[in-house]
């Protein structure tokens, strides 16, 4: 049977910007149609703002790679218009399983809080979630939204002008020269864009070794995420199990630092590591299998004049946590919006900047967290193993320990705190939702509160008369009334014991600034400050 | 702010070293390693006080 992921998906066709005679200028041209590079496009186009997608090849993700995708980035996909049908095929799990040695050491319950659209997490492999995505594409271009999706366009060069970025394009039919106004580099941890800059990507290397096996296999094993410390079947090292679609399952085995890779890639050498970890019996057949080695690092900074960085071409961290295709949906999130504002004109240059602040922020904090996994997985002293394996002694026996346990702290959406975007604060209103947090969930009539958040600037009036049509700097705010008696749940996410608020929410449905009483005069001020056009 | 305690603050101090060197009586190199890393988190644990623990940590370092 072919796989998803050996059909040409979007083949390459010949546009008309490949005979201009004067190189043809784009608002916004994005390298690569990886789940970063369709999102920041995606939402772009829903905006009505013109974007063309470049990239070398033409076919969704080759193998699984991404499985794990969190609530977060959920939420981004179904302000995206795809989330649903990720979601309708994707694998929800809550439990984990944490074994040590031959024990199960102690399980772990996700514990949704009710009252959220989405789940805590979806297991899908990438190439169904880039497959939903391209479908997302051509639902646009039904509908006359000005994206494109060009395949077979491998960029050779880019050059920095004040105005614009010229990119140079190979095809099959030869090359061609377009220009942007801006560039937005998402061609992954192997960015030739950022080489192309020659713009440095520090960090820490890693010395280890892992094997991903895909395999398909009918198996009884529960939907649950299994990870092993130091198993009889992979002595010193560690391994995970975890359920896709389609009965597919991702097994990653710990090797360590000094291997054949060759020789460990061979079928014959694979096969019985998979038959010690499932069982001589077990019947199965390998879909896709990789050896990867990774590093936590990331740009100085991820805008270079014109041209803005995100996704892994930005920063890379280890897969333990499921923080590499989130945290780039985080980066679109955060990106596309100051985008459109700068391109309308309706807010200064310099709002492209506070990408760089925010996404930095949220990428040094996905770096510590992976580093820390890593760090406990992969311990890199005999002390460092001492202590490890300590804590997971104490973790089957004392409750105390098993916070220590760290596989992967799974991926929570980033609070910017301290943004320079961030406005005025009531801290007798609920922290969960300070300033520079992401928006809350919440059950509202028939569907969600978050179905009617992003896009544009928002104002909640919960229990607070306000306002409506307010705009400053040629910028709208919808004015959204609730009532707290209808809406408990919103209500105790939102205002905690406080009688009423007032929130002023930005188009990537992240708090701007609060207030226990409308004053408009403040709100327009915060929506000042929110789009860089503040008084300093 | 809870201060680390350096004054003598255990009684029958005696007994409990001998006990301290009892646990170990016997044990290999890895074995006494290990039941240490376990008693450090656990007595971390029951202290719980990230100041105390820091103190106690910045203490144990210098010599």
């Amino acid at each position: 049977m072919t796989k998803i992921f050996e059909i040409p998906m979007y083949a390459y066709q010949k546009s008309p910007d490949q005979d201009a005679t004067v190189p043809v200028r784009r608002p916004v041209v994005v390298i690569g149609a990886g789940p970063v590079g369709l999102g920041v496009a995606i939402d772009l186009a829903q905006q009505d703002v013109p974007v063309v997608i470049l990239d070398d090849n033409d076919k969704v993700s080759f193998g699984s790679r991404a499985i794990c995708f969190a609530k977060r980035p959920l939420e981004i996909l179904d302000r995206l218009g795809c989330g649903q049908p990720m979601v309708d095929k994707g694998v929800l799990w809550n439990v984990g399983k944490v074994f040590f040695d031959s024990d199960e050491t102690y399980k772990f319950n996700l514990l949704e809080e009710d009252g959220h659209k989405n789940p805590a997490f979806i297991n899908l492999q990438q190439y169904y979630f880039e497959e939903y995505m391209v479908n997302r594409v051509r639902a646009l271009q039904a509908e006359g939204k000005p994206i494109e999706l060009r395949g077979k366009n491998k960029v050779d060069a880019v050059g920095q002008h004040e105005d614009h970025v010229t990119i140079e394009i190979s095809t099959p039919d030869g090359p061609y020269i377009l220009e942007a106004d801006y560039l937005v580099a998402c061609d992954g941890a192997n960015s030739s864009i950022r080489r192309m800059l020659g713009l440095d990507f520090e960090g820490r290397v890693f010395e280890d070794n892992f094997l991903i096996a895909d395999v398909i296999m009918e198996a009884d094993f529960p939907t649950e995420r299994w990870f092993w410390f130091d198993p009889p079947f992979n002595r010193g090292q560690s391994a995970l199990l975890h359920k896709q679609p389609d009965n597919v399952w991702r097994i990653d085995l710990q090797l360590g630092w000094d291997i054949d890779r060759e020789h460990e890639m061979k079928h014959e050498n694979i096969i019985p590591r998979l038959h010690a970890m499932l069982g001589e019996d077990a019947k199965f057949e390998l879909e896709w299998v990789s050896i990867y080695t990774f590093q936590c690092r990331r740009m100085e900074a991820f805008r270079a004049g014109r041209i803005l960085f995100a996704g892994d071409a930005a920063h890379q961290v280890s897969p333990f946590g499921a923080r590499g295709a989130n945290s780039g949906l985080q980066d679109t999130d955060n990106l596309a919006w100051k985008l459109k504002l700068v391109l309308d004109g309706t807010a200064p240059d310099a709002l492209l900047d506070t990408y760089n602040d925010e996404r930095v922020y949220g990428a040094d904090e996905n770096i510590l967290n992976s580093t820390r996994s890593t760090d406990f997985i992969t311990p890199k002293s005999d002390t460092s193993r001492i202590f490890r394996n300590a804590v997971l002694d104490l973790a089957g026996r004392h409750e105390f320990a098993r916070p220590m346990v760290n596989s992967g702290r799974l991926s929570v959406p980033c609070t910017y705190d301290g943004s320079s975007l961030n406005g005025p604060d009531d801290t007798e209103l609920p922290q969960a939702l300070r300033p520079g947090s992401s928006a809350l969930d919440a059950p509202l009539g028939d569907g969600w509160l978050l179905d009617q958040l992003g896009d544009k600037f928002q104002m909640l009036a919960i229990g607070v008369e306000a306002e409506t049509g307010l705009n400053a700097c040629g910028i709208d705010i919808e004015t959204i009334t609730l009532s707290p008696d209808l809406h408990p749940e919103l209500a105790a996410r939102y205002l905690g014991n406080a009688a009423g608020a007032i929130y002023l929410m930005r188009p990537d449905q992240h708090v701007a600034a609060r207030w226990l009483d409308f004053d408009k005069a403040a709100v327009l001020a915060a929506l000042k400050t929110a789009t860089s056009q503040g008084e300093t | 702010m809870s201060d680390l305690i350096v004054t003598a603050n255990i009684e029958n101090v005696d007994d409990f070293y001998a006990a301290l060197l009892d646990i170990h009586d016997g044990r290999s190199k890895d074995e006494s390693d290990a039941i240490n890393a376990r008693l450090i988190l656990l007595l971390a644990n029951h202290i719980g006080d990230r100041d105390v623990l820091t103190k106690a940590m910045q203490e144990a370092t210098q010599v």
